[in-house]
C-alpha cells in the first residue's frame, strides 16, 4: 500500500469512532409557537430529542395526521449498527495494520456500500413514516404526505422540516470519501508515497 | 360667596405649588436616561420582547399575589395565596384545599398586603416571594420556580398581622405583628379592660436556607399598641428589626380619634441576636398555643396541614437589651431602613414632616442611657438623641419610604396624593410629582434591599376616579410609573391593579427567569394516584367512594366512557396529565360538581372530587384550550340508581 493510501485509511477508521459519540443525523421541526424548536437526533443506536421528553412531543404531533408513533425500541437497525460500525473500524485497521492494497480495496468498497445501504434504509423509514398513515387521522390533507427530506428542507403543513448530517454522520462521510481516495491514491498516483 | 369659596379651594394648591423644594428651576433638571419626551416609548416591549423587571403586586383584599412586567406593565399571572381561585381550583381541589386550612378551620380568603423577596447577603436572591394574611394572621412563601404558593404559616397568639413579613438580609427571619392588640393568651374579658388586658406581639418565623420551610422561632410580648409596618436593619443595622407603633394611648373604641392623641408613637427596635440569646440561654417560656402550617410536597404536589403546638415566649419586660422604643411622632406607618443601614426613616401619617433616626446614634444613646422613661420595662430613648434629620416635606400624609441606590429617597404621600424625593443626608426635598390619587405605598424594584434600582418607581394609588373608563360605583385601583433616572421624576405609565395592592416588590428579571419551571417531570411525581401511562388508568371502587385513575394528553381522556357510577357515589376524578413540554396545561371539568374546574400542570396529578344526584349522562371536558382537537377532548360517565347493579367499566376508543 502506498503509504498515503495508508495514512487515509487510519484516519477514516478513526474518523469512524465519531458515530458513537455524536449524532448521525438531525431532523428539526420549526414553527411559531415552539420557539425552542423540536430537534430530533439520530444516533447509530437511538434516537433522542433536545429534551427527554422531545420523542413523546413529536409523537403527540404527529398523531393528528395519523403518522406511527418513533420508538427506537422498535426499530432493529438500532440494535444491528452499532456492531456493524465495530467490525468496519476493527476492520480498517486491519488494512492499515496488514498494509495490503487487495484488503484496501475490500474494505473500501464494503465501506461505501454499507454507508450508502444506511442512507438508503434512512431514507425508506422516513417514507414508511411519512407515508403509511392512519386512515382514521384527525387532519387528513387531499394529497399530503409527511416524508420529511433527506437533506435541506422542506414545509409539511405548519411545520418547516429541516434534515441534515449531524457530527457522527459527517464522520461516516469523512470515512467513505478518504477511503475512496485512498483507493483512488493507491491505484492511479504516480507517485511512489 | 361662591368666588370666595373657589379662592379657598385654590389657596391649598397654590400652597403646594410655592412650597416646591429642590432648586426651583425646572430648566436645570437633566432629561433621565431615556433622553425622550416620548413616554410611550420608554415603556414599550415590542412584541415577542421580555420586561426587564418583574414586579409582584399584593392584591390586598383579592388575597393574591399579581405578577407584572416592567415597564410594560403587563399582567403574567394571578398567584393564589390566600383565597381560592376556581380558575384554577386552587381551594377546591383535594391537592390545594389544606393550604387554607388555619386553627379556625378552611379559610377562602384573607387580605394579602406586602410581598416582599427574599435576600442574601441584602440582596434579592430571586428565590421566594412572601407575603403575609392580615385577617388571620398568616404569612405565605411562594416558590419563584413554579410562581405557586408552597407554604403558609398561621401565626398564633396575633391579629391584624399587618407588620409582616418584612425580612431580614439574609432571609434568617420572616416577621409578623400584631396590628391589633388582642387578650394574649386569648380570654373572654370586657373590652373596656383593654388596657390591662390587651398585649401586642411581635412573631419570628425562622426560613430554612435549604427548602425555605419556615417555623415560628419565638415570639415577643409587647405592650398593647397596634404595630403597624416593620423593616429590618442591614449592613451595620443587621440584627435588628424595627416595628412602627400607633395607638400607644391604648385607645379602644373611636380609635380614629382615640389613637392619635399623643404626638409622639414609637419605632420599636427589636435586637433580635438579642432575643436568639436569650431563647439560646432558655430565658423564655414554652406556651401551649396551636397554629396550623401548610406545606405542599415536592413530589406529590398534595399540601398537607400540620397543626403545631408550642411556641417559645419571651417577654420584653425581663429581657433586657432587647427592645427599645424611638419617639417617633404622629402615629407612624412606614419605617424604612436607607441601603446602607444607617438611616431608619419613619412616617408620621398625620404629619407633614419625616423623621429620621440614626442608628449609630441609637447605639450611642443605649450606651449612654439616655432614656426619657420606661414603659413596662422596654427603655424609650430620648428623641433628640436619635433623631438626625427632619425632611420638612411640604405634604402631607407620609406613608412610606423607598431608596434609589443613589442617596435619594421617596416617600408617598397619602393625603397630599404625590411622591417626594429627597435627599438622605441634607433632607432636602428635590422634586415631587402628583400622584392619581391618594397613593399609599410606593416602590423601586430591588427596595427594601442594600441594592435598589435606579430607574423605576412605581405609586400604588387608592382612589382612580375619573383615570378610567368608568366600570359603575367599583372602580379599578391603579399603579403609575415613574422614571427616576434624572433628578425630576417623570410618569410613564399609568395601568389599573388586580385588587388593592399595598406594596409591591420587584427585582431584575435575570434573577427569577433562568429559574423558571416549564412542566413537571412525570417520573417525580409521587402522586399517590397518578398515573404514568395510559396503560395504567383504571376505576375502583371503596365502598361509595369510586376512584378513577385517568390520564389525559392531547386530545384526550383516558378513559372517557365510564359506567357503574352510582347516585350517592363520591366520584374523586385523579386526572394526571401526561404531557411532558412546555405549555402544555389540560383542565378538567365535569358536570354539576359543586367545586370548580382544576388545572393541571404537565406531570401532574389533580383530584376532583364529584357527588352525582342523579342518574343519567353527564359530560366532561378539557377548559384549557390544549390543542387542534381541543373541542374533542371530552367523556362521558354514567350514573345509574343507587341500588343497580350496572357494572364498573370503563373505555377508551372502544365500538
Amino acid at each position: 500500500m502506498k503509504p498515503l493510501s495508508r495514512i487515509y485509511i487510519l484516519i477514516a477508521s478513526l474518523a469512524l469512532i465519531l458515530i458513537y459519540f455524536q449524532p448521525l443525523w438531525y431532523i428539526a421541526l420549526e414553527a411559531p409557537q415552539y420557539p425552542e424548536g423540536v430537534e430530533m437526533y439520530i444516533w447509530v443506536n437511538k434516537i433522542t430529542g433536545q429534551q427527554e421528553s422531545t420523542l413523546q412531543n413529536i409523537n403527540i404531533l404527529n398523531h393528528y395526521i395519523g403518522m406511527q408513533k418513533i420508538e427506537p425500541d422498535s426499530i432493529p437497525e438500532l440494535k444491528i449498527f452499532p456492531f456493524v460500525g465495530a467490525l468496519l473500524i476493527l476492520f480498517g485497521l486491519f488494512v492499515w495494520w496488514k498494509n495490503n492494497p487487495k484488503l484496501l480495496y475490500v474494505f473500501g468498497i464494503t465501506l461505501i456500500g454499507l454507508s450508502m445501504l444506511g442512507i438508503l434504509d434512512f431514507w425508506m423509514w422516513e417514507y414508511d413514516y411519512g407515508h403509511n398513515l392512519d386512515p382514521h387521522a384527525a387532519i387528513q390533507v387531499e394529497g399530503m404526505t409527511y416524508q420529511p427530506p433527506l437533506l435541506g428542507s422542506k414545509w409539511l403543513l405548519n411545520f418547516k422540516a429541516v434534515s441534515f448530517p449531524h457530527i457522527g454522520g459527517m464522520g461516516l462521510a469523512l470515512a467513505s470519501f478518504l477511503t475512496l481516495w485512498a483507493m483512488i491514491h493507491q491505484k492511479w498516483a504516480k507517485t511512489s508515497y | 360667596m361662591k368666588e370666595l369659596l373657589k379662592l379657598c379651594l385654590l389657596l391649598p394648591a397654590v400652597a403646594l405649588l410655592t412650597s416646591c423644594g429642590g432648586d426651583g428651576n425646572p430648566n436645570k433638571a437633566t432629561q433621565g436616561a431615556f433622553n425622550t419626551n416620548d413616554a410611550a416609548a420608554a415603556v414599550y416591549v415590542a412584541p415577542g420582547e421580555y420586561d426587564e423587571y418583574y414586579e409582584f403586586f399584593s392584591g390586598g383584599f383579592s388575597g393574591q399575589v399579581s405578577v407584572v412586567g416592567l415597564p410594560s406593565g403587563r399582567l403574567f399571572r394571578r398567584i393564589p395565596v390566600f383565597s381560592v381561585d376556581p380558575e384554577k381550583g386552587y381551594g377546591f381541589d383535594e391537592e390545594s384545599k389544606a393550604m387554607l386550612n388555619t386553627t379556625h378551620g378552611f379559610i377562602p380568603w384573607d387580605d394579602a398586603h406586602h410581598p416582599k423577596l427574599s435576600q442574601t447577603n441584602g440582596e434579592i436572591d430571586g428565590r421566594w416571594l412572601f407575603i403575609n394574611g392580615n385577617n388571620t394572621p398568616r404569612i405565605a412563601r411562594i416558590d419563584l420556580t413554579t410562581f405557586e404558593t408552597a407554604e403558609i404559616i398561621e401565626i398564633p397568639n396575633s391579629a391584624g398581622n399587618h407588620s409582616s413579613p418584612y425580612l431580614t438580609m439574609n432571609t434568617e427571619y420572616v416577621v409578623a405583628g400584631t396590628r391589633f392588640s388582642i387578650p394574649i393568651p386569648q380570654k373572654d374579658v370586657p373590652i373596656e379592660t383593654y388596657k390591662e388586658n390587651f398585649q401586642g406581639m411581635l412573631s419570628f418565623i425562622s426560613v430554612a436556607p435549604e427548602d425555605g420551610d419556615m417555623d415560628i422561632a419565638f415570639q415577643i410580648l409587647v405592650p398593647g399598641f397596634d404595630y403597624d409596618l416593620a423593616s429590618s436593619g442591614k449592613g451595620p443595622s443587621h440584627g435588628w428589626t424595627f416595628f412602627t407603633t400607633y395607638n400607644t394611648e391604648k385607645g379602644r373604641t373611636m380609635k380614629e380619634a382615640t389613637a392619635s392623641q399623643n404626638d409622639k408613637d414609637f419605632i420599636a427596635a427589636i435586637n433580635w441576636k438579642k432575643a436568639e440569646e436569650y431563647i439560646a440561654a432558655g430565658n423564655f417560656e414554652e406556651w401551649d398555643s396551636e397554629y396550623t402550617n401548610n406545606i405542599v410536597d415536592e413530589g406529590s404536589h398534595i399540601a398537607s396541614s400540620e397543626t403545631k403546638h408550642k411556641v417559645k415566649v419571651l417577654n420584653s419586660s425581663n429581657c433586657p437589651g432587647m427592645i427599645y422604643f424611638l419617639p417617633t411622632p404622629k402615629s407612624p406607618h412606614g419605617v424604612d431602613v436607607n441601603p446602607t443601614g444607617e438611616y431608619i426613616v419613619g412616617c408620621g401619617k398625620l404629619s407633614a414632616d419625616l423623621t429620621v433616626h440614626s442608628f449609630s446614634k441609637m447605639m450611642a444613646a443605649i450606651e449612654a442611657e439616655s432614656y426619657e422613661t420606661i414603659i413596662d420595662g422596654i427603655p424609650v430613648l430620648k428623641y433628640e438623641e436619635v433623631v438626625t434629620g427632619v425632611v420638612k416635606s411640604g405634604g402631607l400624609g407620609p406613608l412610606h419610604t423607598e431608596f434609589d441606590g443613589d442617596g435619594n429617597a421617596y416617600t408617598s404621600f397619602f393625603i397630599s396624593s404625590e411622591v417626594v424625593k429627597w435627599n438622605v443626608g441634607t433632607w432636602e426635598v428635590i422634586d415631587r410629582v402628583p400622584s392619581y390619587y391618594s397613593i399609599g405605598h410606593l416602590s423601586i424594584p430591588g427596595g427594601g434591599s442594600m441594592k435598589p434600582s435606579r430607574k423605576y418607581l412605581i405609586s400604588m394609588n387608592k382612589i382612580t376616579k375619573d383615570r378610567y373608563l368608568p366600570t359603575g360605583p367599583e372602580l379599578a385601583h391603579s399603579a403609575q410609573l415613574y422614571d427616576i433616572t434624572g433628578d425630576k421624576m417623570r410618569l410613564l405609565l399609568d395601568f389599573p391593579t388586580d385588587g388593592e395592592p399595598h406594596y409591591a416588590q420587584g427585582c431584575l428579571a435575570e434573577l427569577i427567569k433562568p429559574n423558571s419551571k416549564k412542566f413537571y417531570k412525570l417520573d417525580e411525581n409521587t402522586h399517590p394516584y397518578a398515573v404514568m401511562s395510559e396503560e395504567d388508568v383504571r376505576v375502583e371502587r371503596d365502598g361509595k367512594n369510586v376512584h378513577v385513575y385517568m390520564s389525559s394528553i392531547r386530545s384526550h381522556f383516558a378513559p372517557d366512557n365510564i359506567e357503574g357510577v352510582k347516585v350517592g357515589d363520591r366520584v374523586y376524578w385523579h386526572v394526571t396529565n401526561l404531557e411532558q413540554d412546555w405549555d402544555t396545561p389540560h383542565g378538567f371539568a365535569m358536570m354539576g360538581a359543586r367545586n370548580a374546574e382544576t388545572l393541571i400542570m404537565p406531570g401532574l396529578t389533580k383530584t376532583l372530587v364529584w357527588e352525582p344526584k342523579v342518574e343519567g349522562v353527564f359530560p366532561f371536558y378539557c377548559t384549557d384550550f390544549c390543542s387542534a382537537l381541543h373541542q374533542e377532548m371530552q367523556g362521558y360517565v354514567r350514573v345509574s340508581a343507587a341500588g343497580s347493579d350496572v357494572p364498573l367499566k370503563w373505555s377508551l376508543g372502544e365500538d
